[in-house]
C-alpha cells in the first residue's frame, strides 16, 4: 500500500519558505565537486569544444589501439662491443679484490661486475683481517650508482673545468710556498701507506704543509691512549674468539667501536664447543648489538660504568677505588672480577669511553692480565683522528695563517659540532678546495670542490693492522668528470706520475719485499711473509701460549715495581675514574648499524635497513628508558593504522639545542641515559625522501660521544616506519629455543629443544613424525638447506643489505614502511623478554591459571606484551623457510608457486595474479606483496627510477612488477650458477660453492648454506646436531631451514 | 687454425670467379665455351711465367695461397705490401736482387736487426708488424712464388663476363614472367567477361528490335536464402558452426600473439649467415664464442668481424654462382662488398692505410630472438652441457639469408623438449651419482630433462 507518509531529513523542512532547504533540494552535491582539481580549470573546461561522445570516441580509439599496438613484439635493439674487451664475456661475473676504506668502514673485499658494472660485494675470504663487509660496505655498491653524484668539479657553485681548477689551485700553491702561510690537507684516516708518502712528498715540495686527521667520530682518546703506553698513533686489536670472559664498558665490539669488524672473531667464541663458550658481561647505556648478545647485561651510565671499570681494576690489582654504586652494580662487579681472575690470560676487558683515562686504565688492565685476546703489537690503524690538532687547525684558520686548505673525504660543516666556527675560518682561508663525491653542507661554503671517485673508481692500498696490507683497485672507469685525491695532489705536485704508479713504487719498495704485485693485486691482500710465521705460530701450539702468558704475569708484577711512573698516572687515572660524575642526564651518542656516520646518507637501502635492536628504519631517535619516560611524559603507541608514533623531544647539551627529536622507550637503556645516533639530518645534496632524522653532530661536543644534556617534551607526535611491533616472545619459547650452558651440557637435549607433542591413535608422539601429506622422496639429487645458528648470529644485518643487493628487491620508502609494506625477503626479528629472561616468561605463561587473579591470563598476557627494563634479547634471522609441506603452495589458485625437488619453495611471478592468499597462509609471514611498481615510477624516487640507479640491478634475477608476491627463492639463481659450473666443467659440486647471499655475506658464520643430500657436507652436519630445530615445529611444515637452539652462558664465577 | 682455412678459401674463390659463369640453363654450352677459354688461357699464362722468373707460376700460386694470402695481396696493400711485380719492383726501386728476397722471406726478424736498411724500412711503413720467418720454404719454393706474383694479373676473361650479362638478362625475365603470365591470364578473363555482357547486351537489343518477347522466368520456388533463413534447424547449426569456427581462430589468432616464429628483421648491416655458416661452414661458436660459457651466445663484436674481414675485403661470389633469387633480391658480389664495407665504417678501419682510425660506429643489430625477461635461459647449459645443435632451436642457419625465428620459443615448445630429451649424462661426472639413484628409481638407463627436474618453475622462472 503506498502510503502518504512523509520522511522529514530536517527539522528546517516544516519552514515552506526555508532558502536552505530550497537550494538543498537544487544541488545534488552540498559542496561543489572540485572538478577543477582533476581535470583543469572551470574556464579552460568550459572552452574546450569536447564533449561527452568525443571523449568516449576518443578512449574508445584509444583502447583499441593500445590493445592492437599490444599485439606487436617491440623492436628490441641489441649493441655488441666494437672490441670486446678480453677478460669480459657477456653473461658471465667477473670478481675483483679491492678494499673500501672510506675513513669510516675499512674492509678487504671481492666486487662482483657484470659487463663492466659492480652489482655487489662479497666478502674476501683470503683476507686475514677485515675480510667481511658489513650493512654498510655491502650498500656501498649502490653509492656508486646515486644520481645526486657530482658529475665534474664545481667552483663556487658553477660547474667549470678540470684543467681551470688545477691552474687556479697550482698557481695559489706556488705563491704560498714561502709564503709563511701553511698549507693545511684536512682529510679521513686513510691507513694507507701511498698516501702516507705521497702527502710527505707533497709537503718536501710545498714545505709549509700541515696534514690533520679528522674521525667525524673520533676514537681520540683510545688512540691518545695507547700512543702514551706504546709509542704510535693506533689501536689495539682484539681477537676475541680468544676470549674467555669478555668484559666491555660501553664497547659496542659488534657494532663500529674503534673501527668494527671484530664480530666474526666474537661469534666463533659464542658457539659451545666441548662444553664451552666465552662469556660476556657487558656494562652499558644504551642497548648495543654487544650488550644484546650479552651473557650479562648490567644498565648503567656512562659516568657509573667509568666507576666500575675503576672498581674492578681495583678488585683485579687487589687495591680499592672510591665511588658510589647500586648493590646489584657491586656484585656484578666482583662476580665479574672472579671470572676474570679464574682465567686471567683467557679475559679481555675493552671500554668505548671517550676518555684517555679510560682507555689508559682498560689497556693497563689488559696488560696485567696478559690477555691473549690483546694485541698491541700490530695494532690496528683505522682510526687516526686527532682532536687536538683540529682544533689547532680551526684556530689558526680564524686567525688568518692558512694559505689553502685541502679537505677530502670529510664533511666538517655537518660533522663538526663547532661548524660554525670552521665556516668563519673558512672566511679568512685564501684557497679552499675540498674533493667529495656528492654536494653537501661542506662543498657549499668552499671555494672549490674537486668531484672525486667512488672507492669502485679508484686505486689505493691499506694497511688496517700492522702488517696487513690491503689494495684498492678501480672496478668500472670514472662514471662522471671526476678524480681521486691522490691523482690531483701529483698532479699538483708537478708530477706526471699516476696514482697507480705511485702505490707500485711505494709496494715494490716498502711492502712487496720481492713478492708479486700481480698476486697482491689478484688476491686484494698481502701480508709479508715474516708477519705469516708469526701468525700461525702463534695460533699453533697453545702450550707455548700458556708459557708466554705466565711469563707475563710474572712481567707485569715486575713492571710495577720498575715503572712507578706508569702505575703511578694509572693509580692518577684510576682515581679520577672513581670520582667521575655527571650532572643530569647522561647523552651517549652512538652509531647506528645502518647509518654510521652519514656518509652514506643518500643510500636508500640503508635508509630503509631497519636497525637491528628498534627495527625503527628512515629515522634516529632519542633513546630513553621506560622509567625517565614515565617521568617526562613520553609516550610509545600504535595507532590504529599500525604504525607507531613516539612523542618529541628537545635536546640541549651546553646550550646547543636540538629540537624536535622523535623518542623511542628503549628496553635496557639504562635510567639517567638517553641515547641518540649520529648519520642523520642530513639536508645538502639530498634527494627529499633521503633527509630523515636530525643531525646529532651538534651535540657532540669536543668531540666527546658522553654529553650532559637536558631533555624536555616538546609538541607533537612523530610517525614512525618500524617493522616490529610486537617486541616480547610472550613465553612462546618454540620461536627462539634457549637454554643455559650449564643444562645445555648436562642435560639431554629433548630436555632443552623439546619437539613439541602430538596425540596420533592416543599416543603422544613427536609432532615432526606425523604427517597429512605423502612425502615427496627427496633423497636424490640435491636438497639444499639453510642452517642459522642463534649463538653466532649477533644481528649486525650484513644478510639483509646482501639480500636486497642480490635479488632486486626494491625500496619503498618510509611511508608504504610505515603500513607494513616493507619488502625485505630477510628480517631479523629480535626480540626482548618480559621477565628478566625468556625462560621466566615461559614459566609465567606455563603457570597461567584462570582468567583473573595474580596468576590469571587475562592480566598476564598483558603484561607479557610488555618487555622489561634490562630484557634478554634475541634476534632471528627469519625468510622463506621452504617448507617441504608449504601451506602457501596448497592455496594458490594458480599454482605460481611450487615446490622443487632440491627443498627451493618456487615462486613464478609471471604466473602469479596476486590473491594473496599465499601470504596469509604462511605462518612465518615472509612473503611480500609488490603494492606498487617500484621501477621506472617516480613516486618511488629511490634508485629503480633512474638510469644510473638501475646499473645495480642484478641482471640473473627478475625485477617484479605490482600486484605480484615475492619471497626469498633460497638464492635459486646462484645455486643453480654452482651446478651448471659443475655440470661444465664435469665434476660434482663442492661443498662451499653452494651460498645464498644471505650466508656468503655472514661473516659470523651463523648462516650456512649447502646440500643435505651431500653428507659430506657441512650443513648435513649441523643438521644432525641435538641444537637443531625448526621453526613452529608443531605446525608439521617441514621447513627447509632450521635453527639452533641459543645457548646462554649464565654461569656464574 | 683460421689463417689455413682463409688460404684454402681464397685458393677456391680464384677457382670460383672463373666458374661463376655456370648457369644451369645452359650449362653445357657455358662450360664448354668457359673451359676452352680457360685451358688456353692458362695455357698463355704458362709460356709467360716460364720465362720471366724461372718458376712454375702454378705452383707458385698454391704456395702463395698456402703461405702468404693470409698478409699479402697482389694488387693492394694488406698487413703486408702488395706483391704484384716485386722481383721487379725491387729491383728497379732498391737495387735489390732475388737473393735479398731469399733471406727476407726465410729470415725476416732477422734481416730486421741485421740492420739491413730497406727490412726496416718497410718494418716501419707496416706498424712494425715484423713477417713470419719461412725457414721451410726452399729456393726452388720462392721461384714459384714470384713467378706467380710476377706474372700478368688475371684480367676478367671476356666470354665470362659475356656469359655473366646473359645471365643476368635470364635471370631477370625468370622472374617477371610469373607476374606477366598471371596478369595477361586476369586480362584475358576480363575481356572474356566483358565480351560476355556485351555479346549478351546486343542480343537483348537485338531482340527487343525484332519484337521477341523475353520471358521472364519469376520462379515461384522460394530464393535459397529466405527457404534457409526460414529453416530453423539450419539457422541453428550454421551459426554454432560459425561460431564455433569463429572462436577457433581467434583462439589461434591470440595464442600466437606474442609468438614471433618467423620473424626476420631487417639489420643494419646485411649478414649472411648463409655464407658464412653455410658456404664457407665457419663454426657457429666461432663467433657465437660466449655460447658455450654464458647464458647469452654473445652477438660477436666487430673485432671478431675483424679476424678474418681484415684480408677478407671484397666478396667473390659462391661455387654455384649467385643463384637465380640472390639476384633477384639484389645480392649480388658489389652488393656484399658494400657490406663489408659498411663493416668497415662501423669499426673504424681504414683500408688504404691497413689501419684503425678509432672511430667506431656501434652497430645496433636488431635482436631477433627475445626470451621474455621472466624467462631465464642459458646458452651453456644447453650447448656444453647438453651438447644440443645450434641448429636444434634456431633452424637450418646456414641456409638463412636472412635470419628469421625458426622456433615458436614458447613455453610448450620448451617443455616438450625437456620431456623428450635424454640427458646427456656420458663422461660428465656432476650426473654420475644421481644418475645411478635417478635410473634405479624410475628403471631406465636414459633419463630425461624432465625426469631430473627439468619441469620444474623455477628453473627457469626466478
Amino acid at each position: 500500500m503506498a502510503s502518504n507518509k512523509k520522511y522529514w531529513k530536517n527539522e528546517a523542512e516544516l519552514n515552506p519558505n526555508d532558502s536552505i532547504v530550497e537550494t538543498l533540494k537544487q544541488n545534488e552535491f552540498v559542496q561543489e565537486i572540485p572538478v577543477d582539481e582533476f581535470l583543469g580549470d572551470k574556464e579552460t573546461l568550459s572552452e574546450t569544444s569536447t564533449n561527452r561522445r568525443d571523449f568516449l570516441k576518443y578512449v574508445g580509439f584509444s583502447t583499441a589501439a593500445a590493445s592492437l599496438a599490444a599485439c606487436e613484439g617491440p623492436v628490441i635493439k641489441s649493441i655488441p662491443y666494437v672490441v670486446q674487451p678480453e677478460n669480459i664475456v657477456p653473461g658471465v661475473a667477473n670478481y675483483y679484490a679491492t678494499t673500501i676504506a672510506d675513513g669510516f668502514d675499512f674492509a678487504s673485499i671481492l666486487v662482483k661486475t657484470r659487463e663492466g658494472r659492480p652489482i655487489k660485494i662479497e666478502n674476501n675470504n683470503e683476507a686475514r683481517v677485515a675480510g667481511s663487509g658489513n650493512a654498510r660496505v655491502q650498500a656501498s655498491v649502490l653509492s656508486l650508482y646515486d644520481s645526486k653524484r657530482l658529475q665534474g668539479p664545481v667552483t663556487n657553485g658553477e660547474p667549470t673545468e678540470w684543467s681551470t681548477l688545477d691552474a687556479a689551485v697550482k698557481a695559489k700553491l706556488g705563491s704560498l710556498k714561502n709564503s709563511g702561510k701553511q698549507i693545511a690537507l684536512l682529510t679521513q684516516t686513510y691507513a694507507s701507506p701511498s698516501t702516507t708518502r705521497l702527502i710527505s712528498e707533497f709537503k718536501a715540495v710545498f714545505g709549509n704543509v700541515n696534514h690533520v686527521t679528522y674521525d667525524a667520530v673520533s676514537e681520540d682518546a683510545a688512540l691518545s691512549a695507547f700512543e702514551a703506553k706504546y709509542g704510535e698513533r693506533a689501536l689495539a686489536d682484539y681477537d676475541f674468539s680468544k676470549a674467555n670472559v669478555i668484559v666491555s664498558f660501553g664497547a659496542d665490539i659488534l657494532g663500529d667501536w674503534q673501527g668494527g669488524g671484530y664480530d666474526a672473531g666474537y661469534s666463533k667464541g659464542r658457539v659451545p664447543k666441548n662444553g664451552k663458550m666465552s662469556k660476556h658481561v657487558q656494562f652499558e647505556a644504551n642497548m648495543s648489538l654487544a650488550g644484546a648478545n650479552a651473557d650479562k647485561r648490567v644498565p648503567l651510565t656512562p659516568s657509573q660504568q667509568m666507576i666500575a671499570l675503576a672498581k674492578l681494576y681495583a678488585k683485579l690489582n687487589g687495591t680499592s677505588a672510591g665511588g658510589e654504586l647500586p648493590e646489584n652494580v657491586e656484585k656484578a662487579i666482583e662476580s665479574t672480577a672472579q671470572l676474570i681472575r679464574k682465567d686471567m690470560s683467557g679475559s679481555v676487558v675493552v671500554s668505548g669511553i671517550d676518555d684517555v683515562n679510560v682507555q689508559t686504565v682498560v689497556l693497563a688492565i689488559n696488560e696485567m692480565l696478559g690477555s691473549k685476546a690483546f694485541d698491541a703489537k700490530s695494532p690496528r690503524y683505522t682510526r687516526q683522528g686527532n682532536s687536538a690538532a683540529l682544533s689547532e687547525l680551526i684556530s689558526s684558520m680564524k686567525s688568518g695563517s692558512v694559505g689553502a686548505l685541502i679537505m677530502d673525504g670529510v664533511n666538517p660543516m655537518y660533522t663538526l659540532p663547532n661548524a660554525a666556527d670552521f665556516k668563519d675560518g673558512l672566511g679568512n682561508v685564501d684557497l679552499s678546495v675540498v674533493f667529495s663525491t656528492n654536494w653537501n653542507e661542506t662543498t657549499e661554503v668552499t671555494q672549490y670542490t674537486a668531484a672525486s671517485n667512488h672507492y669502485l673508481e679508484s686505486w689505493g692500498d691499506a694497511q688496517l693492522k700492522k702488517g696487513h696490507y690491503s689494495l684498492m683497485q678501480p672496478t668500472i672507469t670514472e662514471l662522471f668528470d671526476t678524480r681521486q685525491f691522490q691523482a690531483a695532489l701529483l698532479n699538483w705536485m708537478g708530477s706526471d706520475k699516476s696514482y697507480y704508479d705511485f702505490i707500485k713504487e711505494t709496494w715494490s719498495a716498502s711492502v712487496l719485499a720481492g713478492s708479486d704485485w700481480g698476486r697482491a693485486l689478484q688476491a686484494g691482500v698481502f701480508v709479508p711473509a715474516d708477519a705469516i710465521s708469526e701468525i700461525t705460530s702463534d695460533e699453533g701450539d697453545p702450550v707455548i701460549s700458556i708459557v708466554t702468558t705466565t711469563d707475563k704475569e710474572v712481567g707485569v708484577e715486575g713492571l710495577e715495581g720498575e715503572e712507578e711512573v706508569a702505575s703511578v698516572s694509572i693509580a692518577a687515572a684510576v682515581q679520577s675514574l672513581a670520582s667521575a660524575n655527571m650532572a643530569g642526564m647522561e647523552l651517549q651518542l652512538y652509531t647506528k648499524t645502518g647509518m654510521g656516520d652519514g656518509q652514506q646518507a643518500g643510500n636508500p637501502w640503508l635508509q630503509e635497513f631497519p636497525d637491528p635492536i628498534t627495527r625503527v628504519s628512515w629515522d634516529n631517535y632519542v633513546t630513553v628508558s621506560k622509567a625517565d619516560a614515565a617521568k617526562l611524559g613520553f609516550v610509545n603507541e600504535n595507532v590504529a593504522n599500525g604504525g607507531l608514533d613516539g612523542s618529541y623531544a628537545k635536546l640541549t647539551v651546553n646550550g646547543v639545542s636540538v629540537n624536535n627529536v622523535p623518542v623511542i622507550i628503549q628496553p635496557g637503556q639504562a635510567a639517567g641515559s638517553v641515547g641518540l645516533s649520529f648519520g642523520y639530518g642530513k639536508k645538502v645534496g639530498l634527494k627529499s625522501e633521503m633527509q630523515t632524522g636530525v643531525n646529532a653532530y651538534p651535540l657532540y661536543q669536543d668531540l666527546k660521544n658522553v654529553q650532559s644534556v637536558t631533555i624536555e617534551k616538546a609538541a607533537g607526535n612523530h610517525e614512525f616506519a618500524c617493522v616490529q611491533l610486537h617486541n616480547t616472545l610472550m613465553g612462546r619459547g618454540d620461536i627462539i629455543k634457549e637454554t643455559t650452558l650449564e643444562i645445555f651440557n648436562t642435560k639431554d637435549h629433548a630436555e632443552w629443544n623439546h619437539v613439541p607433542q602430538v596425540s596420533l591413535d592416543h599416543n603422544e608422539v613427536p609432532a615432526t613424525s606425523v604427517d597429512l601429506w605423502d612425502s615427496f622422496d627427496r633423497s636424490i639429487g640435491h636438497h639444499f638447506n639453510l642452517s642459522i645458528d642463534l649463538n653466532a648470529c649477533t644481528g649486525c644485518g650484513a644478510c639483509v643489505i646482501a639480500c636486497h643487493a642480490e635479488n632486486n628487491v626494491p625500496v619503498v620508502g618510509k611511508e608504504e614502511v610505515r603500513k607494513s609494506r616493507d619488502m625485505h625477503w630477510l628480517r631479523i626479528d629480535r626480540y626482548y623478554s618480559s621477565e628478566e629472561t625468556f625462560e621466566e616468561d615461559n614459566i609465567k605463561k606455563e603457570e597461567f591459571d584462570g582468567l583473573s587473579g595474580d596468576k590469571g591470563s587475562l592480566g598476564g598476557f598483558g603484561e607479557l606484551e610488555h618487555p622489561t627494563a634490562n630484557p634478554q634479547v634475541a634476534f632471528q634471522p627469519v625468510m622463506c623457510q621452504h617448507c617441504n609441506h608449504a601451506p602457501c603452495e596448497t592455496v594458490c589458485p594458480v599454482a605460481a608457486t611450487s615446490h622443487s625437488r632440491q627443498g627451493q619453495n618456487h615462486m613464478a611471478y609471471n604466473r602469479c595474479v596476486g590473491t594473496r592468499y599465499c601470504a596469509n597462509n604462511c605462518p612465518y609471514k615472509v612473503r611480500r606483496f609488490n603494492w606498487f611498481l617500484y621501477n621506472n615510477n617516480d613516486e618511488f624516487d629511490y634508485h629503480m627510477n633512474n638510469d644510473l640507479g638501475k646499473m645495480v640491478v642484478n641482471p640473473d634475477v627478475n625485477v617484479r612488477s605490482r600486484g605480484v608476491m615475492e619471497k626469498c627463492s633460497m638464492c635459486i639463481q646462484m645455486t643453480q650458477k654452482s651446478i651448471l659450473d659443475a655440470k661444465r666443467d664435469g665434476r660434482p659440486v663442492k661443498d662451499d660453492e653452494f651460498q645464498t647471499a644471505c650466508s656468503a655475506a655472514c661473516s659470523s658464520g651463523a648462516m650456512v648454506f649447502g646440500d643435505v643430500n651431500d653428507h659430506e657436507s657441512e650443513v648435513s652436519k649441523l643438521k644432525e646436531s641435538d641444537r637443531m630445530y625448526h621453526l613452529l615445529e608443531h605446525v608439521g611444515t617441514k621447513p627447509n631451514v632450521f635453527y639452533h637452539v641459543k645457548v646462554r652462558n649464565t654461569n656464574e664465577a | 687454425m683460421y689463417l689455413t682455412k682463409i688460404s684454402c678459401q681464397d685458393s677456391e674463390s680464384n677457382l670460383i670467379n672463373m666458374k661463376k659463369v655456370h648457369y644451369r640453363n645452359q650449362f653445357s654450352r657455358v662450360f664448354s665455351i668457359s673451359a676452352v677459354i680457360f685451358l688456353l688461357f692458362s695455357l698463355s699464362l704458362f709460356a709467360q711465367e716460364e720465362g720471366v722468373s724461372g718458376g712454375d707460376a702454378v705452383k707458385g700460386k698454391q704456395l702463395f695461397n698456402q703461405n702468404c694470402a693470409a698478409c699479402h695481396a697482389l694488387d693492394r696493400k694488406m698487413t703486408g705490401p702488395a706483391l704484384a711485380k716485386v722481383t721487379a719492383r725491387l729491383a728497379e726501386d732498391e737495387g735489390l736482387d732475388k737473393e735479398w728476397l731469399y733471406s727476407w722471406i726465410k729470415n725476416s726478424p732477422g734481416m730486421i736487426s741485421s740492420g739491413d736498411a730497406y727490412a726496416n724500412k718497410v718494418y716501419a711503413e707496416f706498424n712494425q708488424a715484423a713477417m713470419t720467418a719461412f725457414p721451410t720454404l726452399s729456393n726452388e719454393d720462392i721461384d714459384h712464388i714470384l713467378a706467380y706474383t710476377d706474372a700478368e694479373p688475371a684480367t676478367p676473361v671476356p666470354a665470362a663476363s659475356g656469359a655473366s650479362g646473359e645471365v643476368v638478362s635470364q635471370g631477370g625475365t625468370g622472374g617477371i614472367s610469373n607476374e606477366v603470365i598471371l596478369g595477361a591470364l586476369a586480362l584475358v578473363f576480363g575481356l572474356l567477361v566483358v565480351m560476355l555482357l556485351l555479346v549478351n547486351k546486343t542480343l537483348q537489343r537485338i531482340a527487343v528490335a525484332n519484337g521477341v518477347e523475353l520471358v521472364e522466368e519469376k520462379a515461384k520456388r522460394l530464393p535459397l536464402w529466405k527457404a534457409f533463413v526460414k529453416n530453423q534447424f539450419l539457422v541453428l547449426v550454421s551459426v554454432i558452426l560459425l561460431l564455433l569456427s569463429g572462436a577457433y581462430f581467434a583462439y589461434g589468432y591470440f595464442m600466437q600473439v606474442g609468438v614471433d616464429q618467423g620473424y626476420a628483421p631487417i639489420q643494419p648491416i646485411h649478414f649472411s649467415h648463409k655464407i658464412h655458416a653455410g658456404d664457407n661452414k665457419i663454426e657457429c661458436k666461432y663467433c657465437h664464442s660466449s655460447a658455450r660459457v654464458s647464458k647469452t651466445s654473445g652477438i660477436p663484436s666487430l673485432n671478431v668481424c675483424m679476424n678474418c674481414h681484415k684480408s677478407i675485403y671484397e666478396y667473390k661470389g659462391n661455387p654455384e654462382g649467385p643463384s637465380k633469387d640472390d639476384l633477384a633480391n639484389g645480392y649480388t658480389n658489389e652488393f656484399y662488398t658494400a657490406q663489408i664495407k659498411e663493416l668497415y665504417k662501423a669499426v673504424g678501419w681504414d683500408e688504404d692505410n691497413q689501419k684503425y682510425t678509432g672511430e667506431s660506429k656501434p652497430v645496433k643489430w636488431v635482436r631477433v630472438h627475445n626470451l621474455p625477461d621472466f624467462a631465464y635461459f642459458n646458452h651453456s647449459q644447453h650447448v656444453t652441457v647438453a651438447g644440443v645443435e645450434c641448429q636444434t632451436c634456431h633452424g637450418p642457419i646456414e641456409e638463412m639469408e636472412i635470419v628469421e625465428q625458426f622456433s615458436p620459443l614458447t613455453m610448450g615448445w620448451c617443455i616438450n623438449c625437456h620431456r623428450e630429451t635424454n640427458v646427456k649424462v656420458e663422461g660428465n661426472d656432476y650426473y654420475a651419482k644421481i644418475h645411478e639413484e635417478l635410473s634405479k628409481k624410475y628403471g631406465v638407463e636414459k633419463l630425461t630433462a624432465a625426469q631430473m627436474g627439468g619441469l620444474e618453475c623455477g628453473k627457469c622462472h626466478y
